[in-house]
């Protein structure tokens, strides 16, 4: 894929990079403000302001999203149940770096060392390297001791901490990714219980003294009625 | 509904729409009274698909539900937080008190726990017991009878357990506990810890035909778009509108003072209408604050007049006295039985399902009241965070490498996920006349309207709760097989012991007794000082029991409400 055309695919499924878009394809602010309708999370107005203003600012640079494009899906590559670019991570990592300002410094930092890394080492900035050398550079950072408080180890492996952290999270809070991890639940249903074979393989069991204090779910309809102990009738 | 500026004289403003307040709503319309309601914050109804966030994945969130611009997160259904612009409260010395306040109608109720525990014989006469702090000026028997009506009216599910000090309701069937609380009860087992299903007001069975039953969706912190857990808005003031109450919504308008009159009594509030910036006054011959314990504090210092130059109800000097939180410790374990689950849906119900009520004797202990416990953990929805670190857990493995990339990422996010459990202890802390909020005579909100600040250390009883607790965890933890994820914070953390206001339970600021000289309200939650003035949040606990304080603040207020039908009726007002 070419530059431009890659920095389309993620321009276009995000309001992140909306301003780029707006600038650099003449795409309307109406229709873009149009696209950021499928955010419904209940705001405020107060709120609905500060995530506009948001919305409305870039952070980096479209090197630079297209550096993270590349970072995001070396940590997590396509597989059946779907990519970084289905789960939107690269927009995410924009929102996050304006809505905590603390990432940005950070985040653009890393981003000019592993280009210097790669110029150094194999006379080309990252994203033009073949994945093979890519690797090589990761390999160097990727990996830490999980006794060690992450503070103290050097920065290109906490600044790569940080872009795998944002890249898991944006994946796995993402429709994608929640279908992969197997989370099957904010839905309406009805909870009883444990399931047997889950009990089973814990060597676990419902008190048999407990079972008839616990919610009959078939009876669950049926207005509650009580003695005057407290004791419930229906 | 939502009247401005009124020549109207109401039998009663409330003001502020949380538990006190919608319970005083409920009772008072319907009587016949005619009520105003007079709300900081914006109309609220947890049906309202606008500003629903329930049933809502992660990925409608720009944020994925991240806790940026609310505390709990983009889909927490409180509208405010530790702070709010524009509106600041100071600390004086090392105080570092944490105040809370949600602005909506409906207040806090829209996103709480939902633990609803009754407090005991035993946590009315402390003093009694302990010789610290002061009894009630009421027992378990005078407010047991309305304990009963609010469990039938807003419903509680809990089982009968017979525990003296934790007195049973009318309760409805408590739901099954989750893989992660079948650990829990087999590790507090095993250290003598008592668990019992949890009582929380969620509705795991039909009680009328106006709220729906609970669907098992995690979300009571979203506010149930089906009423199915309880919420002042959705359970008390709506039923009150639908069954033709004379009540008027005044929303966005924040209370300054109470207005008195040359006899010193009171006559109304001035507020301020936030949309507009302009101040409005409402008359009315009742004024029933329910405001949240520090900010009717504040609205009645605030009130001076000739009358009361030291604030309305003030004689005492104790107004904003013995504020008192709930003490917090909590710890957290990584559970290795638990990796590579099999997932299924285990939702349940917004909060745990099992807890242990305090379950030892401080005679025989180095400190002061109890604390009981909750548990968290399990197969949770992804949110903002989720991934994080995603294989830091390999150190427990022996395993002294973490982070990578690629497929391996995947894998270990599924070894990992729901294997972890957190623990909680929420405790009683000793009321003290040394911690208290007070009017900053230099400082004003963004209304112009002179702001608290803050005077609050714990003592060595609440400290050494803490070091229980994390002793107490650490043991049950170890019994489940689980390892901590962090070290035992030290006597130079206090144990771990939360900041106070962290746990949202403050109470105590216009206190009840029977002594005007030694408390602000009498035991209908009345100021001393003013007959038509009363106070219905949680300003008027003496004591805060090892209980969250809801259902008592609901009980007090309706208790309160009825003998403000009587008062009426006698013609006293």
């Amino acid at each position: 894929m070419k530059r431009r055309d890659s920095i389309k695919t993620i321009a276009l499924a995000s309001f992140g990079a909306s301003l780029f878009l707006e600038s650099c394809y003449g795409v309307s602010r109406e229709k873009i403000t149009r696209s950021l309708t499928r955010y419904e999370y209940g705001r405020t107005p107060e709120e609905t302001l500060y995530d506009d203003k948001l919305f409305a600012q870039k952070f980096f640079t479209n090197d630079e999203l297209l550096t993270l494009d590349k970072l995001c899906n070396l940590i997590l590559p396509p597989n059946e149940f779907g990519s970084i670019r289905d789960a939107e991570v690269v927009q995410l990592i924009e929102f996050m770096a304006k809505d905590i300002p603390s990432y940005q410094e950070p985040l653009r930092n890393g981003l000019a060392w592993i280009d210097n890394e790669s110029q150094t080492r194999f006379d080309n900035i990252f994203i033009d390297l073949d994945e093979t050398s890519q690797k090589e550079i990761l390999d160097e950072i990727a990996y830490y001791d999980p006794n060690h408080n992450m503070n103290d180890l050097p920065e290109p492996v906490q600044w790569f901490n940080l872009v795998r952290n944002l890249t898991m999270t944006g994946y796995f809070t993402a429709e994608v990714g929640i279908k992969e991890l197997g989370y099957k639940g904010n839905f309406p249903n009805v909870w009883d219980g444990v399931p047997q074979d889950v009990l089973d393989q814990y060597g676990l069991e419902y008190d048999k003294e407990w079972l008839d204090k616990f919610v009959d779910q078939s009876k669950r309809n049926i207005t509650a009625e009580w003695d005057d102990d407290g004791n419930l009738l229906t | 509904m939502q009247i401005k500026n009124t020549a109207k004289e109401y039998d009663v403003i409330i003001v502020g729409s949380g538990a006190g307040g919608g319970m005083a709503t409920k009772v008072l319309s319907e009587a016949g009274l005619s009520v105003a309601v007079v709300e900081a914050g914006p109309f609220f109804d947890p049906a309202d698909p606008k500003t629903m966030t329930q049933l809502k994945p992660a990925f409608h969130s720009p944020r994925r539900g991240g806790s940026t611009t609310r505390h709990f997160g983009d889909y927490d259904q409180a509208y405010g937080g530790w702070e709010i612009e524009g509106e600041p409260y100071g600390q004086i010395g090392d105080t570092d008190f944490k105040w809370f306040r949600s602005r909506m109608l409906g207040g806090r109720t829209n996103h709480w726990g939902r633990i609803s525990l009754r407090f005991g014989p035993n946590d009315f006469k402390r003093k009694s017991i302990d010789g610290l702090g002061e009894n009630w000026p009421i027992s378990y028997d005078d407010i047991k009878p309305y304990y009963d009506k609010v469990d039938k009216l807003i419903g509680v599910f809990g089982t009968k357990e017979n525990i003296y000090n934790e007195p049973d309701g009318f309760f409805l069937p408590p739901p099954k506990p989750r893989l992660h609380e079948l650990f829990y009860i087999k590790g507090a087992r095993k250290s003598n810890v008592k668990v019992i299903p949890s009582r929380l007001s969620v509705l795991t069975k039909r009680i009328n035909n106006d709220r729906g039953i609970c669907f098992y969706c995690a979300g009571c912190a979203k506010s149930c778009n089906v009423y199915g857990d309880f919420s002042s808005g959705s359970c008390l003031i709506f039923p009150a509108q639908k069954s033709g109450g004379q009540i008027d919504l005044y929303v966005n308008s924040m209370v300054r003072t109470v207005t008195t009159n040359d006899e010193g009594k009171a006559t109304g509030v001035s507020f301020i209408d936030k949309d507009e910036n302009k101040e409005y006054k409402l008359k009315g011959k009742v004024v029933v604050l329910a405001a949240s314990a520090c900010s009717s504090a504040r609205i009645l210092l605030n009130s001076k007049s000739k009358q009361h130059p030291n604030g309305l109800g003030n004689s005492s000097d104790l107004m904003g006295k013995y504020l008192h939180d709930s003490t917090g410790g909590d710890m957290m374990a990584f559970l290795p039985e638990l990796i590579d689950r099999k997932t299924y849906n285990e939702d349940g119900v917004g909060g745990m399902h099992v807890y242990s009520p305090w379950w030892l004797d401080n005679k025989k202990l180095d400190f002061a009241r109890g604390y009981h416990i909750e548990v968290w953990g399990g197969m949770g929805a992804p949110t903002y965070g989720t991934g994080f670190n995603v294989n830091s857990f390999n150190k427990f493995f022996g395993i002294n490498k973490a982070g990578g990339y690629g497929d391996v990422l995947r894998a270990d996010m599924k070894k990992y996920y729901g294997s972890t459990i957190g623990i909680s202890g929420r405790g009683e802390s000793v009321a003290q006349k040394t911690n208290y909020c007070e009017i900053d005579p230099n400082k004003v909100d963004k209304y112009g309207v002179p702001v608290l600040r803050f005077n609050y250390q714990w003592t060595d009883n609440e400290i050494k709760q803490a070091k229980h607790m994390q002793d107490t965890f650490e043991e049950i933890i170890h019994n489940m097989g689980g390892i901590p994820l962090w070290g035992k914070p030290g006597k130079d953390a206090n144990y771990g012991l939360n900041k106070p206001g962290w746990i949202i339970h403050e109470v105590g600021t216009t206190r009840m007794g029977d002594d005007p000289k030694k408390s602000v309200t009498n035991q209908f939650e009345r100021l001393h000082d003013v007959s038509n003035v009363y106070v219905v949040d949680a300003g008027p606990f003496v004591s805060q029991a090892d209980k969250n304080p809801t259902w008592t603040i609901l009980a007090l207020a309706m208790r309160s409400s009825e003998h403000i039908v009587e008062e009426f009726k006698k013609q006293n007002f």
